[in-house]
């Protein structure tokens, strides 16, 4: 007859074993994740897990900012508030002027028959914190799919695009940063009209301007705008500005760097552009008739 | 013979209640908003390795493995590195449970920094394999940290166990 400990020395499974067990469901889901994208039901689950604690971890920090707010002196405010008069007074013109010039370009654009910019919804979100993956750059934003955010979408702040949208939780949603090493931005030099691609990756937070022929005309200086042509970034919103050129006539291309315009420590408020470009229109096909059926054939 | 620095004290049990709220109160340190500052040191990966050494039939691979999948979510890294890596220290706490607790407390910290530099070294080289660059040597610094915390964080951890319900002046607990 075989020997059974008692049940209160039995310990289940060997360590060893154990590691083995789930090292490689870790491998199994970092495959799904990274490879095939497969692993994104699995983390939605484990996202309304981590939720609660998410928000428990940021009230310490809303603390600081409700008792910030409070103690902000009325003369700090009050400075505050006629600065942005001011702003506001300065700007007025160009508004008043925009009005007219988006109602002329509009005609002008259906004299031409080009497609109309339709105007894009926006949705309004704070940063809630910078996720702690030494490896990348991303922020989390206070808005998800319940608020009809969808990955793709750029963000930006009030002084120019901070990044895309990649990850939709329910409530939450990953914005990767500019200078995040994945990401590309389509740009366009706002003096002459030169397009570029701008990668991040640089090192302290910059951009690099890649594949740009060493005598192409670009200054140290020169303000970038998103050029629009990828189909995501609307056109003409300022991204970053030239800091550093390196001509080398043993390379090819310049190396050119960029530090992004938007600042995404300043400030915590940010807002959600909605992709709105329609696809190409589908040329008009003619109605084909469905191929038959074995069975059909065989009734005839 | 006396092997032990110290005479051992006698300990009342762990509460499960407690494991749970102090691994809790670590992940919620690890997802306050941070920004990136390197040498934040990852107090989940101290309190669960506090825990398999001193609770090694409570706590152990499969706590460990949950706990790394709720940081790879929150901080939005690649699914199941942390996983991964809270597996492997917790297999390696496991492992140096029975010896660890001979030695006296900076001793034990001079011990777990090898098991938590292991632990980051192979986060890192499963980052860099998928496609991530080497974010620099300030990487590390978190590991000694840890390992620094780690007298003050042990004997903040086994204080519920040492007050006894009754005091007793003869009793040793």
């Amino acid at each position: 007859m075989e020997h059974q400990p008692p049940p209160f020395f039995n310990r289940g499974p060997a360590p060893l074993v154990r590691l083995t067990f789930f090292v490689s469901l870790a491998i199994l889901l970092m495959v799904l994740d990274a490879r095939f994208r497969y692993a994104e039901n699995v983390r939605q689950v484990v996202a309304l897990a981590a939720y609660p604690m998410q928000r428990i971890a940021m009230a310490p920090v809303d603390l600081f900012h409700g008792a910030a707010n409070y103690f902000a002196s009325a003369a700090a405010l009050r400075e505050e508030n006629s600065a942005l008069k001011m702003k506001q007074l300065r700007a007025a013109p160009e508004l008043l002027q925009l009005e007219a010039l988006k109602e002329e370009n509009n005609q002008l654009r259906r004299l031409l028959e080009a497609q109309e910019r339709s105007p894009r919804n926006s949705v309004f979100a704070e940063i809630l914190y910078a996720a702690r993956d030494p490896f990348s750059r991303k922020v989390v934003i206070d808005k998800g799919s319940q608020n009809g955010i969808a990955a793709g979408q750029p963000v930006i702040d009030d002084v120019g695009v901070i990044g895309q949208v990649t990850r939709v939780y329910l409530l939450m949603s990953e914005v990767t940063l500019l200078s995040d090493k994945d990401q590309a931005i389509p740009l366009q030099v706002l003096r002459n009209g030169l397009r570029a691609v701008a990668y991040g990756g640089a090192e302290g937070g910059m951009l690099d301007l890649r594949f740009m022929a060493a005598n192409a005309d670009i200054r140290s200086g020169d303000t970038l705008v998103t050029s629009g042509i990828d189909g995501t970034y609307p056109p003409g919103l300022p991204v970053a500005t030239v800091t550093r050129i390196e001509r080398d006539a043993a390379y090819a291309f310049a190396r050119i760097t960029l530090a992004p315009t938007a600042g995404t420590d300043r400030y915590r408020q940010v807002l959600v552009l909605s992709n709105e470009t329609k696809p190409p229109p589908e040329a008009e096909q003619p109605a084909r008739k469905p191929p038959r059926t074995k069975r059909q054939r065989k009734t005839e | 013979m006396q092997l032990q620095a110290h005479p051992q004290r006698i300990l009342l049990p762990a509460k499960v209640s407690f494991i749970v709220l102090t691994l809790a109160l670590g992940l919620l340190f690890d997802l306050l908003p941070w920004r990136n500052s390197a040498g934040v040191p990852e107090l989940t990966a101290v309190v669960l390795a506090f825990w398999c050494i001193h609770q090694p039939r409570r706590v152990g691979i499969g706590t460990a493995w949950a706990l790394g999948l709720l940081l790879d979510v929150g901080n939005g890294a690649l699914l199941g590195q942390y996983a991964l890596g809270y597996s492997v220290l917790a297999f390696l706490a496991l492992a140096v449970h029975r010896r660890i607790l001979w030695f006296p407390p900076w001793q034990q910290a001079l011990q777990l920094l090898p098991l938590l530099l292991s632990t980051q070294l192979l986060t890192l080289v499963i980052r860099i394999a998928a496609g991530a660059d080497f974010p620099g040597w300030t990487y590390f610094a978190g590991s000694f940290i840890c390992a620094a915390l780690w007298p003050v964080l042990s004997f903040l951890l086994l204080l519920p166990q040492r007050q006894a319900e009754t005091m007793d002046e003869n009793r040793p607990i």
